[in-house]
């Protein structure tokens, strides 16, 4: 549906995209993520058509939109766009804005049925057609902007940090009320944000970015779970990493031995764990010492409680996060049992 | 003479998204070429004036105790005025903004009410008051009436932003009310502070009639009196030399005080409004200032007018004339403003949305003629007519041509403030919704920057309307304007029979007056 080859772009000298490769399946939802600065968003504008590339190609459709020679308009690529902010016509009615795009006066009567069918779409009611811009909440203008975009029923949407404007609640709600959407509306979506939970709650396919180069690109799962390096690891999430040594798919660490997935290789590497992975317990002082700490600092944040836990032997201390129940306490004893496998990074 | 915006309501450059340069299309290239080119004239006849007149000529006639005299009166006056300027308004816009002085509504507009009257018709009003009223300190008292509101307006709209968290800050850390004015505020209006002397610098320098009247020679008024005399004389282009010379002077002293600062743009405004200073005991002595400040710059020029027109009686009112004078004006500077406005688009959005050679030009071209005096641009343009295209001279589309290029300024502060005020973001939006670049500009951008736009035509028109030095000079035979006859009267010392003018000016430049105040007082809503 999508397909990006080669994509580079500068800005004065200055490498953004570092020739980016990019395939998105029709109807699926890819998320690029990275931190900001990493060049998602020139990306995004070059698919939207609001930039030229200096080199690679970009294709909607089967069809060449963008190289560094020719460059389709952006009004003539069928690609749906929402801004961070919504970027709504202030001076429109919230009606005219969804009209903006279609065909014919914002007064008739097909306009203004697919209006309504919009507004009931992203789950607006009728009356707010007649409202403007600055009348809305965040949300509803962000919702607003999408049934704008949806109007002329695009082969693609390209959703710019469509819901960091938002408060927490707010993001989390229309978050999963627009990917219900898209989904159901069968809209391929490339969208780009800084939010690692964001990109894999909603997203078929991610792609993290990193000084314009993706490091890794994967179904969400897969990605978080087997990240390729620690940059990735660390990026998707909190991670612990331990200097361990892999021998035949086993990494020997100071948390015991743990099956790694990854196959680097036997040798010194570096075990990388989520830290939902692990569990605290308290332990009596005459077990075996193998993956055995002492809490040095407790941290309660109401629903979990964060522990730092020195493993003893001459490694930095490990936090564990854990449901706050019955915590252990400083200076305890405790056993760090890992759950699952781990990924032994070079 | 209605003023600019104040230079604090100009949003930085920078507001346009600099790495999506977008690269303007030729017809906006040429136009935008063309009259940068133009606004070079004035320039190029200085230049060309000192060199076709030779280097030993130009020395002699630059040389001589006539332009000494004129050069103390004319830095006197830039060094004495500027200051009371600047004392007067932040004072004014100190305690009309940040104490609890009563009745601060009224006061606030009627602060800005000193800008539509011309500083000629102010003049004209003081002498009316006191007839032996010349020279240095008659200039230094009129001026300083008319032209303090542009202290006073940039250096209100700063105070009303400011965050007053800063200002707790340094009460928390042990500062007076004075200590936190000098050390916290004051620093803050800078910006404000040096934008309206430069204003107050260049109007000084350009100002003719309010200096004719009290016999007060500047160098534009000599060059003016030179004109009549030896019309296209060289010592008169050697004085414009001068001239142009002392306004790069106040520009770069400006730019050095300035620093790597830049205006700031008004921004949504402080969270919080701060809270006000008690005057207490205080409340009397500043309501008598300000109330004395109000005298004489209002009533004074008003009471006068309305005694001239109690004496003339109703003699006086030639309405045929008034009203064709009327009709006369409205229609050079509808048509000014109106084609001022329209090329002024183009401009701006070269400004604001490109970052090129030509964004560059047109800036530094702005910049230069926005601190031109009328006269040297109306001498420039008489001195090519004559010389190049005789049939333009004292011709409709010149002195049109005249007013585009002394206004293009004031017009471009308004379009390219509405311009830049209108995100990128909407136009992609367009662009991503089907709509073609033209149909964007016309659906999005233009019907944004309307409110800009006719702002920017209204300034205009005010300041064409009440223009007189230029007008003076390029009219075409037979043009009869309110401020021409207004001049004429009262050059004959017929004060009553001028106070009709008068008064029609007046009334003129009220609404621009309050779009001015608006402006300054509103945040750029969107």
């Amino acid at each position: 549906m999508l397909g990006i080859r080669g994509l580079a772009k500068s800005f004065n000298g200055h490498v953004v995209l570092d020739h980016i490769d990019l395939d998105v399946a029709a109807g699926s939802t890819t998320a690029v993520v990275g931190s900001s600065g990493c060049g998602k968003t020139t990306l995004l504008r070059l698919v939207a058509g609001f930039e030229t590339p200096d080199a690679g190609t970009v294709f909607i459709s089967e069809r060449q939109v963008a190289s560094a020679e020719r460059s389709v308009a952006p009004h003539r690529r069928s690609v749906g766009y929402v801004a961070q902010d919504g970027a709504l016509f202030p001076h429109l009615t919230v009606g005219q804005n969804i009209a903006y795009g279609l065909s014919g006066g914002a007064r008739s009567r097909e306009v203004r049925n697919r209006v309504a069918e919009l507004l009931e779409t992203v789950a607006l009611e009728a009356s707010f057609a007649s409202r403007r811009p600055h009348q809305l909440s965040g949300g509803q203008q962000q919702r607003v902007a999408l049934a704008r975009a949806l109007a002329r029923e695009p082969v693609l949407m390209l959703l710019d940090e469509p819901f960091s404007a938002l408060d927490t609640g707010l993001r989390a709600s229309t978050r999963k009320a627009v990917a219900q959407l898209l989904t159901d509306a069968g809209v391929t979506t490339l969208l780009v944000t800084h939010d690692q939970e964001e990109a894999l709650s909603i997203a078929d396919q991610i792609a993290v970015m990193r000084d314009g180069r993706f490091t890794q690109v994967g179904a969400p799962q897969d990605v978080y779970r087997r990240p390729n390096d620690r940059f990735t690891a660390e990026f998707l999430g909190d991670c612990i990493s331990l200097p361990c040594t892999v021998t035949a798919g086993v990494a020997e660490c100071a948390l015991g031995r743990i099956p790694v997935q990854t196959s680097t290789g036997d040798g010194p590497a570096v075990l990388a764990l989520r830290p939902e992975q692990l569990v605290a317990t308290v332990i009596s002082d005459s077990e075996s010492p193998d993956g055995i700490g002492t809490v040095i600092g407790t941290e309660f944040l109401g629903h979990d409680v964060l522990l730092t836990i020195d493993p003893a032997n001459d490694i930095a201390p490990i936090i564990v996060r854990q449901h706050s129940l019955d915590p252990p306490s400083i200076d305890a004893k405790v056993r760090i049992k890992v759950i699952g496998n781990g990924v032994a990074l070079r | 003479m209605i003023a600019p915006a104040p230079p604090v309501s100009l949003p930085a450059a920078s507001v346009s998204r600099s790495e999506s340069a977008a690269r303007p299309g030729p017809l906006v290239s040429a136009t935008v070429a063309i009259l940068v080119a133009a606004t070079a004239i004035p320039l190029g006849y200085v230049v060309w004036g000192a060199v076709s007149v030779g280097w030993n000529r130009a020395f002699e006639l630059v040389v001589r105790p006539r332009v000494g005299e004129l050069l103390v009166n004319t830095v006197a006056l830039v060094v004495v005025t500027v200051p009371l300027c600047v004392i007067i308004g932040v004072a004014v816009a100190w305690l009309v903004e940040r104490t609890d002085l009563p009745g601060r509504a009224v006061w606030r507009p009627l602060f800005v009410a000193p800008l539509a009257i011309p500083a000629f018709v102010n003049s004209y009003a003081w002498v009316g008051v006191i007839p032996s009223l010349h020279g240095l300190w008659a200039g230094v008292l009129i001026t300083t009436l008319s032209y303090f509101p542009f202290m006073y307006l940039p250096v209100a709209a700063t105070l009303r932003r400011l965050d007053p968290a800063v200002e707790e800050s340094a009460r928390a850390l042990g500062s007076d009310s004075a200590g936190v004015f000098f050390r916290v505020v004051l620093p803050q209006l800078r910006l404000a502070i040096l934008g309206g002397g430069l204003l107050i610098g260049v109007h000084l320098l350009a100002e003719y009639g309010a200096f004719a009247m009290v016999r007060f020679d500047t160098f534009t008024v000599a060059i003016f009196q030179q004109f009549q005399v030896t019309f296209d004389g060289a010592a008169g282009s050697m004085l414009a030399g001068v001239l142009v010379l002392l306004c790069l002077v106040l520009l770069l002293a400006e730019a050095g005080a300035r620093g790597k600062a830049r205006y700031a743009r008004i921004g949504a405004g402080a969270p919080r409004t701060a809270v006000p200073v008690h005057l207490r005991r205080n409340v009397i002595p500043a309501t008598t200032a300000l109330t004395l400040l109000a005298l004489l710059a209002i009533a004074v020029p008003v009471w006068t007018i309305m005694r001239w027109l109690w004496i003339g009686g109703t003699s006086v009112w030639h309405f045929g004339e008034i009203a064709n004078a009327l009709g006369q004006t409205i229609a050079l500077a509808a048509l000014a403003a109106a084609l001022t406005t329209v090329l002024a688009f183009p401009v701006a959005w070269v400004a604001v949305r490109s970052n090129g050679v030509l964004a560059r030009a047109v800036e530094g071209a702005n910049y230069v003629t926005s601190s031109l005096p009328g006269i040297v641009t109306a001498l420039a343009l008489v001195t090519v007519a004559i010389h190049f295209v005789r049939p333009l001279y004292q011709s409709g589309p010149l002195i049109v041509f005249a007013y585009v290029l002394l206004f293009m300024p004031r017009a471009l502060v308004n379009v390219r403030a509405g311009l830049a005020q209108v995100p990128v973001g909407l136009e992609e939006a367009s662009r991503s919704l089907g709509s073609s670049p033209s149909a964007t500009f016309l659906r999005v951008t233009l019907r944004l920057t309307a409110p800009a736009a006719a702002a920017a035509a209204s300034l205009v028109f005010v300041a064409v309307a009440t223009e007189l030095t230029a007008t003076l000079l390029l009219a075409p035979t037979g043009t009869r304007t309110l401020s021409m006859l207004f001049w004429s009267f009262s050059s004959e010392l017929d004060y009553a029979s001028a106070a009709p003018y008068a008064l029609t000016l007046v009334v003129l430049a009220i609404p621009v007056t309050l779009i001015l105040f608006r402006q300054s007082t509103k945040v750029a809503a969107l």
